[in-house]
This record gives structure tokens, C-alpha cells and sequence, in this order.
């Protein structure tokens, strides 16, 4: 943010009454409440105003109110997200997509629906169903969080494996500029001339623009599916089963691991039967047609077994494939239940390098001396370390943090990145550091410039300041400097 | 096959203090896309910059300088039994994997299989200031940071100058087969669509000289069993004839008349327009050939949800992609300047404003 705002709360809250519905231009504390934070609480800020648009015109006039007067716009979904990306700012308003939530149409002939960006992840899913379709992209927060959200994270999900993220199953979004202009990028066709904008504002975070239309792809929905259920003894065995899998020719639906601690917390929580003395759990979807499903079942099976699987079972029923995956589902709510609070990471690596980082995340759990449950997208590499803390321990969640941050540089260190899906908002800032160079780093922020000069999109997140980086790598510096000489001491 | 990306960056430098401009150019195989090169800039020769840096078949992972060829990328990844899924032509041996992202190229599978841009995990680029940048990363899922590496499909060259590119590979189905029957145009696109809603291992889908083709893919049970409940019989040298339409070598593509590439709603009619028409990806790829102007092109993309471009032969003086509204201009003149603020890259290439 280069300039402060012009103007006082009440004079803005008098504006977009002129053209909001004044029930919907939200400014006293009590109701602005629930926007303090989005799904990672341990951030909060309380806005100036929270506004509830229920036109595109109505975003388009908001954005032009904020952009004469210089008032930060933080864009809400669902507030699901995982990276304190709707977290509000202090200056400025909240902009909810909530009064969005109209499925416009579906083509079942094309294979594509029309959505506003409030329509929740789920619900497309729902609607498509009676056509024998289906929208890919499935994050465990489907029920609640909405397709605008997921355009801004670029959100994955369980079948991202085979079916890919949400950049791979948009065709075209609509979006109100930083100066209130309406814009659509993408098209019905599956490619566009020129520079590829649609994956530009794919994961931008709000930073970008306001989307207000989303056109996604449905697919049809596979005959049928079963899921392979492996238990290990150890981890290592088990990510090199996640690789035998992948090297013999088979893209399963879903492939997912579980360490020894996420095993027993969902298994206590769902009942589904998991092997409650495995190191390592994978479940393996397979979908498509009978006959394929059946042939690749039988491989996966055999497959695991000669890779050491202490216990094999397979999905007999639509009941059973659903059971088997309520455990892996209901992972994060599970863990909830066995510590105060936890903190759920989110770096990629190179599935080579997952057994390594799981070691080393042993050693660290030790040193910082909390405990971490692990359940991740094994088929991609993406992890989801969960920390546990409690955070009415003063303290613990500052010591949590520093422990995600090392977990975070592992990742980088391996080869890997800060974040596969939850962005980077607030949350990861510091981090991105770590993954790019100043260079780099002043790229995004020309790109950003490129969209909204005045800075007024979603400030303070996805991209830090030169300032704060310099700040931050010199903090590192010094530290690692008392770490070497401790080190030296004891040496 | 080595790295000169220090040689590259220094003739960006130099240009850039020199004032010049530079025309991107790597195997070649490819000038006759886009707006004709400007004659005042010189060539910036990147195919030399070329080999595999890095290939791990159990993580889907390849990486390799932007010079090298598909020839030898493709010959790399069947030795594992990989490929590339989404079947770039391949206009020459020369043909490089920079070349097919900076255009946007794919083939016929790319409805059911991704386009390259789908594919690219990650790129390196040296920018107009002659920094060399790395954006995404060599693995399947990163949302750190815009996606600076996708914004190069199509961007023609336009933002820097890629070195390196990393993509997610994918293993070869274990059986293919291709199912052909007779069929008028009128019918073709509402059929094709609806085999396409079907679940089953639809891989590609293409008409062409009266005639539907259906290619299935992968595990062979699947494929047996699906070709024994559609219609049409099994074509024989289906490889050939996939092959021929993914590299452009079929006659259709050897017409005299300018050859124009629409990017259309799959299910949109055909629209009445004298000329040559194949149609491909289900209906979402139709390649014209014939003697329409632009304006009345693009009206008819524009109904049909899509875009138009002019591909090969006609004026590659004039603007030869679909017009650009007011602000998605701006936005791309802006995000010009934000990665080549002197405008050295391949002037004109795009668009004539760009
Ligand atoms: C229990 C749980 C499980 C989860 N599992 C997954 C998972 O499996 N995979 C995964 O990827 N994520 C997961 N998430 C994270 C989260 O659900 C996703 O990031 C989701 O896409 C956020 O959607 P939302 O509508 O809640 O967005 P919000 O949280 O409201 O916003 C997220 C970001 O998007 C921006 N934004 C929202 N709407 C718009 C718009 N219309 N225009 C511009 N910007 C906008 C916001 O400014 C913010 O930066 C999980 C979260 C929880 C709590």
C-alpha cells in the first residue's frame, strides 16, 4: 500500500449505502465479527466495513469507490482458506461473494457450468449429478468453501492426481478490475490467443482482481471406483509403493498417505477399520470403466504386496470406498480432537525425497518438542503436516510457527515448495523468501503493479515487500549466527 | 546440449544498452506462426541451449533446457514408457519444447490429456533486464507466487526468454485403438460431444473428409470393451492417421488458401462459410482453410464462444490473432512492460501494439 485511505468509515459506509442494500453494508463490531479471520484463526483483524454485494454492478461500483479513495479490498469467499488470505485489513473493507451463490446454467452436452463465484464447491457437483457429470477439483473443505475461493488458491483435492487442480478445470472467469471494469478471460474454447491471464489469476490470491463468474469443466463420472487400502511398516516402504504404482502405468483417482499418528486419530474418529498398528497407510482410488478398474485393482493389489504391505484391502462396496475414505477426510477434525489445536502445513516435495523429510520432521518434532501428525497428497507430494499445540499456552504457537517455517525450508531445501494448495496470504509470506530471490520477488510485484498500481487488492499478502525481506533474511542471518556459535560451543 | 544461458543473458544485456531489439528464435520450426518478425531486430539463436537436466520417471518429472528438441524428448521418455500426453506437433526434428510453449501448442488429445500450459510445472527465463528468474518448481502442485511459468503459453516470446521448463510427464497407455464411420458435418459435433460425456477412455475425436474418428485409450479391457458397444469399424494404421493430423502433414493442411485455427465453444454449430473445415477436439478445435475475411471470422468465433486465429500463410503483416477488448489489451501491454520494460522481445510478433 503506497497511500493511506481519504476517507473516514462513516463517509464510506454513507457511499455504499447509495447503492448497496443498507442491511448488507455491515459496520459495527458485533456483525463484523465472523469476518476477523478466515480458517487459519490464529490470524485476525477486524475491517473497517464488511460489504455484501448483491449485483456484479454493485462490485464494479465498490471497486470504484475504493479505488478513488484508496481503501484496501479484501475479496471472501467461504473464508475456509488455510493461509489467512481473507483475513481483513485493518484500513479497509471486506468484500463477501456470499449474496453469489446462483448456479447459472449447466451444458451437459458441453460439459461445463456457469457459476457466480459464492456457488460452493460441493454444490456443483450436486447439480451435475443428474446429468452423469461431475466437477473435478474436490478440497476436503467442499462442503463449505466456494469456486470463486478455489479460483484464488487454485485449489486441489484428493483427485487432483489424475483430474488436476482448479487452473486445469476452468474455462473462463469473469472479473471486475482494480477500477471497477468487467473483464472475461478465457472463453468456451479450450484455448485462448496471447498471454495465458487465466493462469495468471488462477491462485492469485484477490491480489488481482474480483472474480465474479467462473465457467468451470465438468467431467463425466467414472463407472465406477474402488480404493486399495495398504498398511506399512514403515513410511519409507510405503512411499516407494506410491512410486511402484506410478511406474507401472497406473494414474489412480486418488492416492493418498497417512503417518502412524494421523492412522490411530482417524481411525478413532470414522471407525474405518484401519490397521491401527501400520507406520504408514495409503489408500489408492482406482476409477474408470469395469473393466478397467477390475484389471488395475488386481495389479495394485499384487503390487503392494511385493512392496511389503503388512495388510491389503479393497473396497467391496460403495459403502466400504466411502468408510475407507471418511478416515482420510475427516483427518484434519480428527487431529482436532487429540490436541487443543493444530497447525496444518502445506509444502510440496518430490516424492523421492518423502521419507527423508519425514525423518527429519521426527527429529524437529523432538527439538521443538511438539507432536505432528502427517496426512498428504502422497500421489503429488503434497504434505500436510499437522502441528499440535495449544495455544493457551503462551508460547506454543510461536513455537509452532518456527517449527512450521523450518518444516517449510526443508521443503525448499528438498527441492520442493512453501505451499501445493493453500497459498501463501499472510501465513507464508515470510517464507516466500526462502522459495524466491529479490529478484524474483520484484518480478511478482511488477506483475501485481501491472494489475492494480495503487496496491489496494488484498494488501500485505501472497507477495512481501522488499523491505520485509530484507528484514527477515537479516533476522534469519543473525539467528543462524547464535545457532553456529551454540553449535560451537557445545561442539 | 549445453548450457549457455550466461551467453543469453549477456546479448539481452547488450541489447538492452544497445537500444536493439531481439527476435527469439530456436529450432525454427515455427516462423510461420504469429505476425511477421521485425526485420530491424536481430536473431537471438536458443536452440543451442539445449538437454535433459533432469528426468525421474517414478516422479512424472522432466526438466530440460527450453532448446531441446521434441525429437529428443519424446525419444527420452518412451525408453520408460512415458510421453508427452498432450501430443505437440511437431512441424520438424527441429521443433523445440520452448517453441511449443511459447505458442501454446497441443495435439489431439488435448481435451481429454491437458495442453502443454497444463503440463508445465515450472519455468527459468531470462527477462528484459537480463535477470534470470525462476518461477514454479519441479513439483506437481505449487501456489507460491503468480503463475508466471503458464503465463508464457502463448505469450509468443513476448515476456523473456525460457531456458528451462519443467513438465509432468505422464506413462503411455497400454492399448489404443481408433473407431471410424461416415458422417455429415451437421451431425458430427453433437455426436462427438456426446461420446465425450460418456464414461469411457475417449482419447481423441476428429472429423474430417466425412468421416468421424473415435481413438480410445488405455487399459486394454477398457478399450476393447468400448469399442465393442460404440459404432464404426477399427481403423487400421490409426497411428499413422494421428500422427498425420498432430504434425500437420495431412493434405488438408497442404491447401493453398490462409489456414485459420478456431478455438470455439465444443458444441457451437458449424457455421456456413465456404472453405475446407476439419474439426477436432470434440468440436473445440476447428481448422478452416478458405478465403473469409477476418471480420466475418471473427464474428462467427465470437458467436461460437470462442476465438480465431490466422495460422498459417495469408497477411502476416496485419493483426493475425482473435482482437483484443480495450482492457485485456492494457493488461497485457501493462504485464509487457512489468517483464520487458524496453520492449526488446520479439516486437510485433503477437500484436502489432505488443
Ligand atoms: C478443513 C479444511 C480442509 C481443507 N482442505 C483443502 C484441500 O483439500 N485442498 C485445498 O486446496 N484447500 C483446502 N482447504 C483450504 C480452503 O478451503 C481453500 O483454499 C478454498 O479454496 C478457500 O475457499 P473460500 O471460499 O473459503 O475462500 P476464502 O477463504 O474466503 O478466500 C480465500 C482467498 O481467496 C480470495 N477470494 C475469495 N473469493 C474471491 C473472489 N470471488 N475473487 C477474488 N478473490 C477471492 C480471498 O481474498 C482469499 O485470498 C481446506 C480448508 C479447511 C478449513
Amino acid at each position: 500500500m503506497s497511500e493511506k485511505p481519504t476517507i473516514s468509515k462513516a463517509e464510506l459506509a454513507e457511499l455504499f449505502r447509495g447503492f448497496i442494500d443498507p442491511a448488507f453494508v455491515i459496520d459495527d463490531a458485533e456483525t463484523m465479527k465472523p469476518y476477523e479471520c478466515d480458517g487459519m484463526s490464529m490470524y485476525c483483524e477486524m475491517p473497517l466495513l464488511v460489504v455484501l454485494p448483491e449485483t456484479v454492478s454493485q462490485v464494479q461500483d465498490v471497486m470504484r469507490t475504493c479505488a478513488r479513495h484508496k481503501v484496501p479490498v479484501v475479496a471472501r469467499g467461504a473464508g475456509t482458506g488455510l493461509s489467512a488470505g481473507a483475513m481483513p485489513h485493518a484500513e479497509g473493507i471486506v468484500l463477501s461473494l456470499a449474496k453469489f451463490n446462483r448456479i447459472l446454467s449447466i451444458d451437459p452436452l458441453a460439459r461445463s457450468a456457469r457459476l457466480q463465484p459464492g456457488v460452493r464447491n460441493l454444490a456443483i457437483s450436486e447439480a451435475a449429478d443428474r446429468f452423469g457429470l461431475y466437477y473435478g477439483p474436490d478440497p476436503s473443505s467442499q462442503i463449505a468453501c466456494t469456486i470463486g475461493g478455489n479460483v484464488a488458491e487454485n485449489s486441489g483435492g484428493v483427485h487432483c492426481l489424475k483430474y488436476g487442480l482448479t487452473v486445469h478445470n476452468l474455462l473462463s472467469v469473469e472479473l471486475v478490475t482494480v477500477d471497477g471494469e468487467l473483464v472475461t478471460i478465457g472463453s468456451d474454447g479450450l484455448d485462448c490467443c496471447g498471454m495465458d491471464l487465466m493462469a495468471l489469476m488462477t491462485g492469485s490470491e484477490g491480489l488481482l482482481g474480483i472474480v465474479t463468474e467462473v465457467q468451470v469443466k465438468l467431467l463425466p463420472k467414472p463407472e465406477i471406483a474402488q480404493v486399495v487400502m495398504a498398511g506399512f511398516d514403515n513410511v519409507q516402504q510405503a512411499g516407494d509403493a506410491v512410486g511402484g504404482i506410478i511406474a507401472h502405468g497406473i494414474i489412480p483417482g486418488g492416492l493418498e498417505m497417512m503417518d502412524g499418528h494421523a492412522i490411530v486419530a482417524a481411525d478413532d474418529f470414522a471407525k474405518a477399520g484401519y490397521p491401527r498398528d501400520a507406520k504408514a497407510l495409503l489408500l489408492c482410488e482406482v476409477d474408470g470403466t469395469e473393466e478397467e478398474v477390475h484389471e488395475h485393482i488386481e495389479q495394485a493389489e499384487a503390487l503392494f504386496r511385493k512392496l511389503g504391505a503388512t495388510s491389503v484391502r479393497t473396497s467391496q462396496s460403495e459403502e466400504e470406498r466411502a468408510l475407507l475414505w471418511k478416515g482420510r477426510k475427516s483427518a484434519f477434525p480428527a487431529v482436532g480432537r487429540i490436541s487443543p489445536d493444530y497447525y496444518c502445513m502445506d509444502g510440496t516435495i518430490p516424492r523421492s525425497q518423502l521419507a527423508h523429510v519425514l525423518t527429519e520432521m521426527e527429529k524437529m518434532s523432538e527439538e521443538f518438542g511438539l507432536r505432528v501428525a502427517n496426512v498428504f497428497h502422497a500421489g503429488d507430494g503434497n504434505l500436510h503436516p499437522l502441528i499440535l499445540f495449544d495455544a493457551n499456552v503462551p508460547g506454543e504457537f510461536e513455537r509452532t510457527e518456527a517449527f512450521g517455517s523450518k518444516i517449510l525450508e526443508l521443503c525448499v531445501a528438498v527441492g520442493g515448495c512453501i505451499t501445493g494448495e493453500h497459498g501463501v496470504g499472510v501465513e507464508k509470506i515470510r517464507q516466500m523468501a526462502i522459495q524466491f530471490n529479490d529478484d524474483e520477488l520484484a518480478q511478482f510485484r511488477d506483475v501485481k503493479a501491472a494489475f492494480d498500481p495503487d496496491g489496494i487488492l488484498n494488501p500485505g499478502k501472497g507477495v512481501p515487500t522488499l523491505r520485509f525481506c530484507q528484514e527477515y533474511r537479516s533476522l534469519e542471518h543473525k539467528q543462524h549466527d547464535i545457532h553456529s556459535n551454540a553449535d560451537s560451543t557445545h561442539g | 546440449m549445453a548450457d549457455l544461458s550466461k551467453q543469453i543473458q549477456d546479448q539481452v544485456l547488450s541489447a538492452r544498452n544497445a537500444g536493439t531489439k531481439l527476435n527469439i528464435v530456436a529450432g525454427g520450426s515455427k516462423s510461420f506462426m504469429g505476425r511477421a518478425a521485425d526485420p530491424d531486430a536481430s536473431e537471438l539463436n536458443v536452440a543451442d541451449h539445449s538437454g535433459i537436466i533432469d528426468y525421474h520417471p517414478v516422479e512424472l518429472v522432466l526438466t530440460v533446457r527450453a532448446g531441446t528438441t521434441l525429437k529428443e524428448i519424446e525419444a527420452t521418455l518412451a525408453e520408460q514408457g512415458q510421453s508427452l500426453h498432450f501430443e505437440p506437433p511437431r512441424f520438424g526434428d527441429q521443433s523445440t519444447i520452448g517453441g511449443t510453449l511459447a505458442c501454446n501448442l497441443s495435439g489431439p488429445a488435448r481435451p481429454w490429456a491437458g495442453s502443454v500450459r497444463d503440463q508445465v510445472l515450472g519455468v527459468k527465463l531470462i527477462n528484459g533486464k537480463g535477470e534470470h528468474l525462476k518461477f514454479g518448481g519441479q513439483v506437481m502442485k505449487n501456489v507460491a507466487g503468480y503463475d508466471v511459468s503458464r503465463l508464457q503459453a502463448g505469450a509468443m516470446g513476448t515476456l523473456g526468454v525460457m531456458t528451462e521448463i519443467s513438465l509432468k510427464v505422464m506413462p503411455q497407455p497400454a492399448a489404443s485403438l481408433t473407431l471410424v464411420r461416415e458422417m455429415a458435418a451437421d451431425q458430427v459435433i453433437e455426436y462427438m460431444n456426446a461420446r465425450a460425456a460418456e464414461p469411457k477412455p475417449l482419447s481423441a475425436a476428429c472429423w474430417l473428409d466425412g468421416r468421424v474418428y473415435l481413438r480410445l485409450s488405455g487399459a486394454k479391457s477398457a478399450v476393447e470393451a468400448t469399442a465393442r458397444q460404440w459404432e464404426g469399424e477399427v481403423l487400421e494404421e490409426a497411428e499413422d492417421f494421428w500422427q498425420q493430423l498432430r504434425d500437420q502433414q495431412h493434405g488438408f493442411f497442404n491447401r493453398s488458401e490462409p489456414l485459420w485455427r478456431f478455438s470455439v465453444g465444443a458444441t457451437a454449430k458449424q457455421p456456413p462459410l465456404d472453405g475446407a473445415w476439419l474439426i477436432d477436439w470434440a468440436g473445440a478445435q476447428r481448422w478452416y482453410s478458405g478465403d473469409a475475411e477476418k471480420p466475418r471470422l471473427q464474428q462467427w468465433a465470437r458467436e461460437a464462444g470462442g476465438q480465431v486465429s490466422l495460422f498459417r500463410g495469408g497477411n502476416r503483416d496485419g493483426e493475425v490473432m482473435h482482437h483484443q477488448p480495450e482492457v485485456l489489451a492494457g493488461l497485457q501491454k501493462r504485464l509487457k512492460s512489468a517483464f520487458d520494460p524496453d520492449g526488446i522481445f520479439n516486437p510485433g510478433r503477437l500484436y502489432s501494439w505488443l
